[in-house]
């Protein structure tokens, strides 16, 4: 079978781009936020002993985290497999923002103005770099 | 001892990155994701030394993360960990010789400023 038209190509490859870069902002968001829950209830592993980080990893909310990292981890692996890391980076980065509202609403953390200005330039870049193309070259492949 | 185990994070994330990008692109575009040629993928990968030097860095990385969520808010770590976004944009230009254009730049450098304001 011979090359697909590239129009089409063009098309598959932005579809395929934006379902993965949904998946990795949602495991890395739910993965961190499981983890921090289960951290904060386990208390301050600085200064203990390795043993610690071990107990650490088997307490079920960190447990948990762990596996959706690993979703986030492969998702991220295949996205990197056609797009570029300047153009996944910046673009998965709106992330942090919904970690910042996770924060809020789960944890009760605060939100200052500072925050929100932060939230602010956080969606414009990301809003920048997604006009680009993924792939670094319209013409290879 | 924050600001230690951000720095960890940081560079650890950056080498992290950098190498599994560089060996997902040496790959090439994932097309196939019935489960046997996934199952394939997957044992392709893990003796990828590129990848599994990705890993171990990321291990530290990730422990490294955890501590500091056990002394520091989730609003906190998150945003420090990517004190290294525009590092990892320089090294992607040079050493993954991205074309990293003028939007690609501005939008890294928004999203770099915004994260440092989330972490106050």
């Amino acid at each position: 079978m011979t090359e697909a038209p590239p129009r089409s190509h063009h098309a598959r490859l932005r579809l395929k781009t934006h379902i993965f870069t949904v998946l990795v902002v949602m495991t890395s968001v739910s993965g961190n936020l499981s983890l921090s829950f289960g951290m904060r209830q386990f208390g301050s592993l600085v200064s203990r002993s390795p043993m610690a980080y071990v107990r650490a990893v088997f307490d079920p909310w960190v447990a948990l985290g762990i596996a959706l990292l690993l979703v986030w981890l492969a998702a991220q692996m295949a996205l990197l497999s056609w797009a570029d890391l300047s153009y996944v980076l910046p673009v998965t980065s709106i992330g942090y923002v919904l970690s910042a509202l996770a924060g809020k609403l789960f944890m009760h953390e605060r939100t200052s103005v500072w925050r929100w200005a932060g939230i602010v330039l956080i969606v414009a870049g990301v809003m920048l770099v997604a006009r680009t193309a993924p792939h670094r070259s319209g013409a290879q492949s | 001892m924050k600001w230690l185990l951000v720095a960890i994070i940081a560079v650890a994330t950056t080498v992290s990155d950098v190498l599994q990008a560089a060996a997902m692109k040496s790959h090439g575009e994932i097309r196939d994701f019935r489960p046997g040629a996934l199952g394939r993928l997957f044992a392709l990968l893990v003796r990828n030394r590129l990848i599994l030097a990705s890993v171990a860095v990321m291990a530290v990385s990730f422990f490294a993360f955890i501590a500091l969520l056990s002394i520091a808010d989730l609003s906190f770590a998150v945003p420090a960990t990517a004190a290294s976004y525009v590092l990892e944009t320089v090294l992607a230009k040079y050493l993954l010789r991205e074309p990293v254009t003028l939007e690609r730049w501005a939008g890294a450098s928004l999203v770099a400023c915004g994260v440092a304001l989330l972490s106050l």
